[in-house]
């Protein structure tokens, strides 16, 4: 069976040329590798370690290299519930990760507050941050964060990259 | 071995009308404490003379629309005589203050930090009164029975903000009982509806 487009790195076409555009390659480069900043604040937290475990291995789709610095990360994984003290934090956080940058709201909490319909809790992280995915489950399964990260990168795929930075000369 | 009904007793002998008769309760004793300006040296005695020398607890109610307001709870351990004692004593709103017991027990430094962020009781010579649980700054005292549960908007600029949680027609309020499921989940309840 033969593939008819090749996209990427192929060691058979090396030395050859490889047709594509600009907005194709940068989006397939930063899609396989995503590097996330791991905001562990709950039990969510847990579900985002057993991805990145053998078992699921989150590594698979490129993004197991978490970062703890913020200057390192290309996506934020706000995994568990941000109270309102934590929420200027992490605020803060993404505002020092570099662009171009993106944000999961993993779980109830992140995404909408979750149970805590309280005092002390920011009613889902999009009040403070543009966020890209949101992931349903309390807290989800380790599987939903991966469907949630592909969901991302299908995103990241579709990014009119050259188009942003690049305008067509008038002729 | 020593009860903890004993060690009440040895309390009331020592400091007389201060102390009220003990009660007892499912095995654990409670003494009340007539004058909270004295609960330093109620927690001297307990700990050096009746070898209380685990402080568990500092936990605090409020009785709103009563006079005093706040009770004030510690909850003593003994580890050698494996004996537990409670000590409550009341607060009133408008004087607010307890004397601290830090120079006692000094785990009671975060039980003190944490009563006085909840619920707005100072205690008096305390080494570091500063909020433990919310940020500085934050004007309300969120435990409080007149401090509504979906809370007050709050700005401090560059430091925090809260804004108010919607309720969506709650609060939700599950009812203990042995029927299923579908009777037990948490519904809303308002105590307005009579429901």
């Amino acid at each position: 069976m033969t593939q008819k487009t090749e996209i990427g790195y192929n060691s058979k076409v090396e030395g050859e040329v490889i047709h594509t555009t600009v907005d194709a390659a940068v989006n397939w480069f930063r899609k396989n590798s995503m590097w996330p900043m791991p905001m562990g604040l709950a039990c969510c937290g847990i579900e985002l370690m057993a991805a990145g475990c053998s078992r699921f291995d989150i590594s698979r789709f490129g993004s197991e290299v978490m970062r703890f610095s913020p200057r390192q990360s290309d996506v934020m994984i706000v995994a568990g519930t941000v109270t309102y003290k934590m929420a200027t934090a992490v605020k803060r956080i993404y505002d020092q990760m570099v662009e171009p940058k993106w944000v999961i709201a993993m779980g109830a909490c992140a995404s909408s507050g979750g149970m805590y319909r309280s005092y002390a809790v920011l009613q889902g992280v999009d009040q403070i941050l543009p966020v890209d995915v949101y992931i349903a489950g309390c807290p989800p399964r380790p599987e939903a964060v991966l469907e949630g990260l592909m969901k991302l990168q299908g995103k990241v795929a579709k990014e009119p990259w050259a188009k942003q930075h690049f305008k067509p000369t008038a002729k | 071995m020593t009860s903890a009904a004993e060690f009440a007793q040895q309390l009331k002998d020592e400091f007389g009308e201060l102390i009220s008769e003990p009660t007892e309760f499912r095995g654990e004793i409670t003494v009340n404490i007539a004058d909270a300006s004295r609960i330093t040296e109620v927690c001297e005695f307990a700990k050096h003379e009746l070898d209380f020398d685990y402080l568990i607890d500092i936990s605090t109610l409020d009785h709103y629309g009563e006079d005093p307001r706040f009770s004030v709870v510690y909850e003593l351990s003994s580890i050698s005589h494996r004996q537990h004692l409670r000590l409550k004593t009341q607060v009133t709103e408008e004087h607010g203050e307890v004397p601290t017991i830090t120079g006692v027990w000094r785990t009671a430094d975060w039980h003190e930090r944490e009563a006085y962020d909840m619920m707005g009781i100072k205690f008096v010579g305390h080494p570091n009164l500063t909020r433990i649980l919310m940020w500085e700054g934050y004007p309300h005292f969120p435990l409080r029975k007149d401090f509504p549960l979906e809370g007050k908007p709050t700005e401090v600029p560059d430091v925090a903000f809260t804004k108010t949680a919607p309720m969506e027609g709650g609060p939700f309020v599950t009812i203990a009982s042995s029927e299923n499921s579908t009777v037990r989940e948490p519904r809303r309840r308002n105590p307005e509806d009579g429901k």
